[in-house]
């Protein structure tokens, strides 16, 4: 999200001269220099970052969960992709990432400019993205806000009320997602702190798996979670999934450049990189241990790479890149299976083991491999010798766990003592998609 | 009359059917089934979680055959189906005491 910083600020500054001269006479008029190039890449990239979602997120997840609750799982990804478009149309842009007129409150939340968008006509920028029409990256940013809430499915998948489900998506993006986003990147404290967060991995990843571990832990654990069979119906699904997700999050990551310059070929490139390291890493973590290299086991690396290259993809040289991936790969899989087992609790489809901690590992090691030289506005530990940086992201990681663990908490109680978060015994047997949207696939 | 009743490794019923079909058997009935015997199952593991998969796939081939043509039928299913490795499944073989074609009535040895 944050594009260098020298060339932001003269942007910046163009765009609010601009700005000046258009009020002052319109035979000064110039309009802020929308660019045709980063306009087309960003276009690209809100579609390709939409598509991680539907089809991607649902594919991978759908994979994964029983037969009797497919449907169901794609029905989570898809409602949350209306519902939040929706919300960010009417208010969730505007307290994420347009500025409060109250400077104190400014550090902490949005203002209420955009509500409807109203403001965002045609030639209209944002100082946060001064090159491209404020619709386009409105746009972008809507479809980072439908994945991160999507994300959570995979921690409740199996259980959870759809009517529970689409109120935990709207009250969670308005009252998590955005504060977070804002305070990261829409001028908020961490920001201007200095917390380096490229595309997400703490406003997006550590984000919803902190939030998919508060709500599988107040869902409780599947019926016949530990006796039954709760194999995969179909992992074709999920490898299909898992391979929009790698192709989609260029988007994500390289589109988070906001341009399209040299720091979106970097975080392509590291991101392509990290990624593969991470499924390698996973994969021969298994093979050695479990003695098989599973399909599942090497997406999953994948996903994990992904995450955790996420907030790194344009801060780190490709080296750095490397080291994030297959550690990644490595923790991520310790996560997932070693002390998921060990503390028991049923993150089904394990979004806090592969985004929760992913995210922060991720996070952390920007930290640690942050380089000016690949990027002006970064000083990290290892390579600049600015240890100060691993401090800000500890405080980033802490803050993102703490607000989180406590919103998503909040929102539960509250939806849990309205309408019941989890559908009955019977229902959960039987199957989500004939009970809850009466529709079962045949075939 | 005899119905012979077969359990088979999926991959044998090229073999069985050509046997079959060369001593003059006119039909046969294939099910996918699963189960176990002495083969047991096998275990599937998914990001650590291990799940024992105690039934296993196979075919189950039912033929009918009159009386003096089951001990044929039956070498050639236990010959062709043959690997020589556990799970290669059983035969059961049971009289039969009446079978009718539906299209023309006709019965037992006449409707084989």
């Amino acid at each position: 999200m944050k594009i260098s910083l020298s060339k932001k600020l003269a942007l910046g500054a163009l765009a609010s001269a601009g700005t000046l001269m258009a009020t002052a006479g319109s035979a000064f008029a110039a309009a802020p220099k929308i660019d045709s190039g980063d306009t087309a890449w960003m276009l690209t990239s809100s579609a390709l970052v939409l598509m991680m979602t539907i089809p991607g997120l649902g594919l991978f997840y759908a994979g994964m969960v029983r037969r009797k609750n497919m449907l169901a799982t794609m029905a989570q990804s898809f409602g949350a992709t209306c519902v939040i478009t929706v919300l960010w149309m009417i208010v969730g842009y505007s307290i994420a990432f347009t500025p409060n007129p109250g400077a104190g409150l400014n550090p902490y939340i949005g203002g209420f400019a955009y509500l409807f968008l109203k403001p965002m006509g045609l030639g209209v920028t944002s100082s946060l993205a001064p090159t491209i029409p404020e619709s386009v990256y409105m746009f972008f940013q809507m479809t980072f806000a439908i994945i991160t809430p999507a994300l959570i499915a995979g921690a409740l998948a199996d259980r959870m009320k759809y009517s529970a489900f689409l109120w935990f998506m709207a009250l969670w993006l308005l009252f998590v997602y955005c504060p977070i986003a804002h305070w990261v990147w829409g001028g908020g404290w961490l920001g201007t702190l200095g917390a380096l967060d490229y595309a997400g991995g703490t406003v997006v990843h550590l984000n919803a798996g902190t939030a998919g571990l508060v709500v599988c832990l107040m869902l409780g654990k599947r019926v016949g979670y530990g006796s039954e069979n709760m194999a995969p119906h179909n992992l074709l699904f999920s490898v299909i999934g898992a391979s929009l997700l790698w192709v989609g999050w260029f988007g994500f990551n390289a589109g988070s450049a906001v341009t399209s310059n040299v720091n979106a070929g970097m975080a392509a490139a590291a991101t392509q990189i990290a990624t593969a390291a991470a499924a390698l890493g996973w994969m021969f973590s298994e093979w050695l241990i479990a003695k098989k290299p599973s399909v599942l086991g090497m997406i999953s690396g994948a996903v994990a790479g992904l995450v955790a290259i996420t907030p790194a993809s344009g801060y780190v040289n490709p080296t750095g890149a490397l080291i994030i991936g297959i550690s990644a790969g490595v923790v991520c899989y310790v996560a997932s299976v070693w002390v998921k087992k060990l503390l028991g609790y049923d993150d089904a489809l394990d979004t806090w083991g592969v985004h929760g901690v992913g995210g922060a590992w991720g996070a952390m090691l920007t930290g640690a491999f942050a380089s000016n030289a690949i990027n002006s506005s970064a000083k990290g530990w290892l390579i600049d010798g600015n240890f100060g940086q691993m401090w800000i992201q500890f405080v980033d990681v802490a803050a993102v766990f703490v607000y989180c663990g406590i919103g998503t908490f909040i929102i539960l109680k509250l939806i849990d003592m309205v309408i019941g978060l989890r559908v009955s015994p019977e229902v959960e047997r039987e199957g989500l998609d004939i009970n809850l949207h009466g529709e079962e696939v045949h075939g | 009359m005899k119905l012979i009743v077969a359990i088979i490794k999926p991959f044998k019923l090229d073999e069985v059917r050509e046997a079959l079909s060369a001593l003059g058997v006119q039909g046969m009935t294939v099910s996918e089934v699963k189960g176990y015997g002495r083969q047991k199952g096998h275990t599937e593991i998914y990001r650590g979680a291990e799940y024992a998969v105690s039934f296993l796939p196979k075919l189950k081939i039912e033929v009918a055959v009159k009386a003096e043509m089951a001990a044929a039928a039956i070498a050639a299913i236990a010959s062709k189906a043959k690997t020589g490795q556990v799970g290669d499944g059983k035969i059961f073989v049971t009289s039969l005491e009446q079978v009718v074609r539906i299209r023309t009535g006709e019965t037992d040895g006449d409707a084989l």
